[in-house]
Parts: C-alpha cells; sequence; structure tokens
C-alpha cells in the first residue's frame, strides 16, 4: 500500500496542535538523531486528563503526522489511557504499515507521549 | 574501450524487480553489489576445499590456506604494496582503522597529543580517534573545508605542533564524493614527522591506488564497496610500522609458540590475524579484484565521473533541489547528496523506494559534515558504481518528480 495517503499527506501539510503551549505540565524532546526527526511536546495536565497538548518539530512525513494525529487523540483522554497506548495504537491512526526503519520515525511521538504524561519510554 | 552495457549482465541482483519495478540501486557507498563470479566463488569454496586455513596438514587445507594468501597476494598488487607482510584482513573498513587506533595510536599517544581528522570523516574514521583521545587525554583537530571542496590546506599546514601524532583523512567523502589532494596531505605531514591513515573505503575499487606513490602509512578499506563480500576488510600498513605495533586480539593463528606463562607471536601479518578468518568470502574477494582489474580502474573512474555529469546535469534542471555540490566539482567522484526542498530525505527515499530505486538518506555516518558543515538534519544520497547507466539516472529523475508531485 502507498505509504503517503491522504490523510498523512494532509496531517504533515497542516499539523493539528502546532507550537507552543503557554501552561505547561511538562514540555519534552524526543529525537531520532541519525534520521533527523525531532519533536518536542508540551503538556498541560489537571486532574489526571490530558487537557492541551502542542507539539512542534522537524522531520520526515511519518514522524511529524503521528505527532499530529497522537496530539488530536490524547487531547481530552485520561492519563491512564493514554499510558496504555502502544505501538498498535499510532498504527491504527496513520491507518498504513510500516516497515522496521519507519517504524521508528512513527513511535517517536509515542515516546514523547509516554514521557509527557509521567510513564516512562518504552516500546 | 570497454562496454559498460554488458557488465550489468553479470550481477544477478540487477535482474530481480522491488515493489513490482526494475532494481535501480544507486546506494553503492554504502554496500556494492556482487558479480555472478564473486557469488559463485564462495559456493565454490564450500563445495570443493573448504577447510581452516594455517592449520591443516592435508591437502584440503593446503588448498584453501594458497588460495587464501593468494588474495593477499593480489591485494599487494591492487595498492602497490611492497610485500605480503603489509596486508592486514580484518573484517572491514572500520575494524581496520580500530586496529591501529588500538595497537598504534593508543600505545603511543600521551596527554596532550593532537590528532588532526578532516571534517569530511565517516563515523568510522572519528568515533575511533575519539575514544583514543579520551582514553589518553589527546586532542582532536577538525580540518574544516572550503566552499572549493577541498580541503583548508592552509589550515591543515598550519595545524602541525610537536603534539602531533596522526593525520587521519578519507580519500574520498561518502556524502560529497570529493576526493581529498591525498599525495599533498601525506607529503605535509611528512614534513612534519607525522604518520597519517588514509580511509579508503569510497576510493578503493573507483580509483587507482598506489600506496608508494602516495607513501601512505595506513590505509583501510572494505571488500563488500567494490564487488567483494561482506565481512573482508584490509589494512595496509607499512612494514616497519607494523613490526612495532602491538596486537590488540590475541589467540590462536596469531602466535609461533605457547607455553603455560607465555606466547611467542607470529610473523607479520599473521601476527594481527587472531582466530580464524573469513578465509571463504576472503578468497572470493580475490575474483572481484579481477573483475576490477580487467576492466581497469582508470576505465571505472572515467566511467563514474561522466555518469556524475550526467546526473548533475538532470539534477541541476530541477527546481526544487538543493544540491550539495562543491564549486570545484573537478575533485568529485560517482557520489551526489541533495534535497528535495519541503521533502524530508527519508520521505525522498520511501517513494523512491516504491520505484524499486535505492538511494540513501539520513546523515549518512557523517553527522558532523551534514549538520555542521552542510547544517542539515538529513540529505538524500545517490551514489553511482560500473554498473550504472544514464537509464538509472533518468528513473530517478522520473522518480523526484513523484516526490514533488506527492507534496506538492
Ligand atoms: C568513507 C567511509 N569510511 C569508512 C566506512 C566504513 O566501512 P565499513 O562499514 O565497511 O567498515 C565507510 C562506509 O560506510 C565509508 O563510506
Amino acid at each position: 500500500m502507498d505509504l503517503y495517503q491522504e490523510n498523512i499527506l494532509d496531517h504533515y501539510k497542516n499539523p493539528r496542535n502546532y507550537g507552543d503551549l503557554k501552561n505547561v505540565s511538562k514540555s519534552v524532546k524526543e529525537s531520532n538523531p541519525l534520521c533527523g526527526d525531532e519533536i518536542k511536546m508540551d503538556f498541560l495536565l489537571e486532574n489526571g486528563i490530558v487537557k492541551d497538548v502542542k507539539f512542534s518539530g522537524n522531520g520526515c512525513a511519518i514522524s511529524q503526522a503521528s505527532a499530529s494525529m497522537l496530539t488530536d487523540e490524547i487531547k481530552g483522554k485520561k492519563v491512564v489511557e493514554v499510558l496504555k497506548m502502544g505501538k498498535e495504537d499510532v498504527l491504527d491512526l496513520l491507518g498504513i504499515d510500516l516497515s522496521p526503519a519507519r517504524l521508528k520515525c512513527a513511535l517517536l511521538s509515542l515516546y514523547a507521549v509516554k514521557r509527557g504524561v509521567g510513564g516512562e519510554r518504552n516500546s | 574501450m570497454i562496454n559498460f552495457k554488458n557488465i550489468k549482465k553479470e550481477f544477478p541482483i540487477l535482474k530481480t524487480k522491488v515493489n513490482g519495478k526494475d532494481l535501480v540501486y544507486l546506494d553503492n557507498a554504502a554496500t556494492t553489489q556482487k558479480p555472478k563470479s564473486v557469488i559463485n566463488k564462495i559456493t565454490e569454496v564450500y563445495e570443493n576445499y573448504n577447510a581452516n586455513v594455517h592449520r591443516g596438514i592435508y591437502s584440503l587445507s593446503e588448498k584453501s590456506t594458497e588460495m587464501y594468501e593468494n588474495t593477499r597476494e593480489n591485494i599487494v598488487k591492487f595498492i602497490n604494496a611492497k610485500s605480503i607482510k603489509e596486508i592486514v584482513f580484518t573484517r572491514n573498513c572500520t575494524e581496520s582503522i580500530n586496529l591501529v587506533a588500538n595497537s598504534w595510536a593508543k600505545n603511543l599517544c600521551m596527554p596532550g597529543d593532537e590528532i588532526i581528522v578532516s571534517i569530511l570523516e565517516h563515523h568510522s574514521n572519528l568515533v575511533p580517534w575519539q575514544e583514543v583521545s579520551k582514553v589518553k587525554g589527546a586532542k582532536l583537530i577538525y580540518v574544516p573545508l572550503l566552499k572549493s571542496g577541498e580541503l583548508d590546506m592552509d589550515f591543515f599546514i598550519n595545524s602541525f605542533s610537536d603534539r602531533t601524532k596522526l593525520v587521519c583523512v578519507t580519500g574520498m567523502s561518502n556524502v560529497l564524493g570529493i576526493k581529498t589532494d591525498l599525495k599533498r596531505i601525506i607529503k605535509s605531514a611528512h614534513q612534519n614527522n607525522v604518520k597519517v591513515l588514509v580511509d579508503a573505503a569510497q576510493l578503493a575499487g573507483h580509483s587507482i591506488i598506489d600506496v608508494q606513490d602516495l607513501d601512505a602509512d595506513f590505509l583501510a578499506f572494505s571488500s563488500h564497496k567494490m564487488l567483494g563480500p561482506t565481512g573482508v576488510g584490509v589494512l595496509y600498513a607499512k612494514e616497519e610500522i607494523l613490526e612495532e605495533m602491538y596486537p590488540y586480539i590475541f589467540g590462536g593463528d596469531m602466535i609461533r609458540s605457547v607455553d603455560k606463562e607465555n606466547s611467542v607471536y607470529a610473523d607479520l601479518p599473521t601476527r594481527f590475524e587472531a582466530g580464524t578468518p573469513n578465509f571463504a568470502d576472503i578468497i572470493a574477494f580475490d575474483e572481484a579484484l579481477k573483475f576490477l582489474n580487467d576492466i581497469g580502474l582508470e576505465n571505472i573512474e572515467k566511467y563514474e565521473r561522466n555518469l556524475f555529469l550526467y546526473a548533475k546535469s538532470k539534477l541541476e534542471k530541477m527546481k526544487n533541489l538543493e544540491l550539495y555540490i562543491p564549486e570545484n566539482h573537478e575533485i568529485c567522484g560517482g557520489i551526489i547528496s541533495f534535497n528535495v526542498l519541503g521533502v524530508h530525505a527519508h520521505d525522498v527515499a520511501s517513494i523512491l523506494d516504491q520505484e524499486g530505486i535505492c538511494i540513501r538518506a539520513g546523515m549518512l555516518c557523517a553527522q558532523p559534515l551534514v549538520k555542521d558543515f552542510l547544517k542539515e538534519n538529513a540529505v538524500a544520497r545517490i551514489s553511482f558504481y560500473l554498473y550504472n547507466d544514464e537509464e538509472d539516472v533518468e528513473k530517478l529523475v522520473t522518480g523526484l518528480e513523484k516526490v514533488t508531485r506527492i507534496f506538492e
């Protein structure tokens, strides 16, 4: 299947939740230095809920589109729910299968999310 | 005249399809494809005379030993070394460099000593020297690149001090294709009584290498980047230097005699080849040398250069590309790095992959060069070899047009 589906390109060209948050509970950065993908995410957490989240970054369409989709997905969700999310959830959002090399790009924002809401980095 | 058209037929993999498309292989700087003769040789060894080298008294072992040493002799000729004592087999170019770092540099460097490297270096010719510097308290000095694409020779010549112990420089950049002026570099280093290690990973199999003419002290390369099998590297070092070096891997094969407390180490070069070597692949490597010699390195260099010029002219016509080609591109071999404006290099590579085209994307194992000199987070790279042709370049251009369309 074509990697560059309409929805991925759309999120890449018009990223949702892009920028910085004024009120920040936690801000995290993740990167794949050898690929050149970078993601920064700001989180506002209140009463166990992801009240707001924004990201900014630099990198391939897969990494940036997943950040856009993922921030959309977790906004308003309970932290405990977010902590349960895994690789499959990201792939579901993207709607494609990825080779191991490209999976790294897609999971970068998941790592950022996990750290941002208090969990540890694990895939 | 060599007919390069027929060469493609010698490489079985070039007939395969990738994602339903004819394979267009443009990642030769990473590794090259193998001709039938090399592939067949590996089978021949295992089917006919597989036996450990330098150990058996029986004829099978004698045969494999003879074939194994035959490759070494042909490497002597290939780079015009003086004798087989100067040729050490390793696993790859990286291991060859690490051998020099561990067995030579670490024993020699003292706190405050200096090692000169260039900004062009591949991580394989950087990280070992960072490690030596860390352990021994030495300092790394980076020679910068001029806009022309040449190393800053004034900076280089002025960077010598009485603490300079070694110069480590690539013969050809794996990112920009730039060939360095090795003769001049080595000459000025020697005037300062400093030894030079040449990383010839991209040069070997693409240009003639004459270690005596260069007067190189160390020269490292990998078989897999010059049509040969993976798992075979070569370290050339002048005999008198190897003679002074102390091994850093110990065990079987590298000894002459062993008693309970002490051992006497073997003569050169086996002193540096502990354990069973990758003899099957080393034997097959000889077929790669033969293939290259039959065509002639001068012809290969000229052919790649023409392909470079052809690709350059085609790519320059595309409006949305940033090409990282130095002003003085005369010094470049068959490598071009670029970016499609507004598209990450990984996306470029993924879309080309769907068209059967293999290119490299990312930091290209040269983070200081890509990040600090090109000021990029990632680049895309094409690299040619003797089986590539103008049709490959045309398919690349069509692929890049598709990239542009998708990201419009
Ligand atoms: C310039 C240069 N040096 C060293 C190396 C390392 O070669 P190998 O991975 O075979 O050890 C490479 C290959 O990637 C290279 O391009």
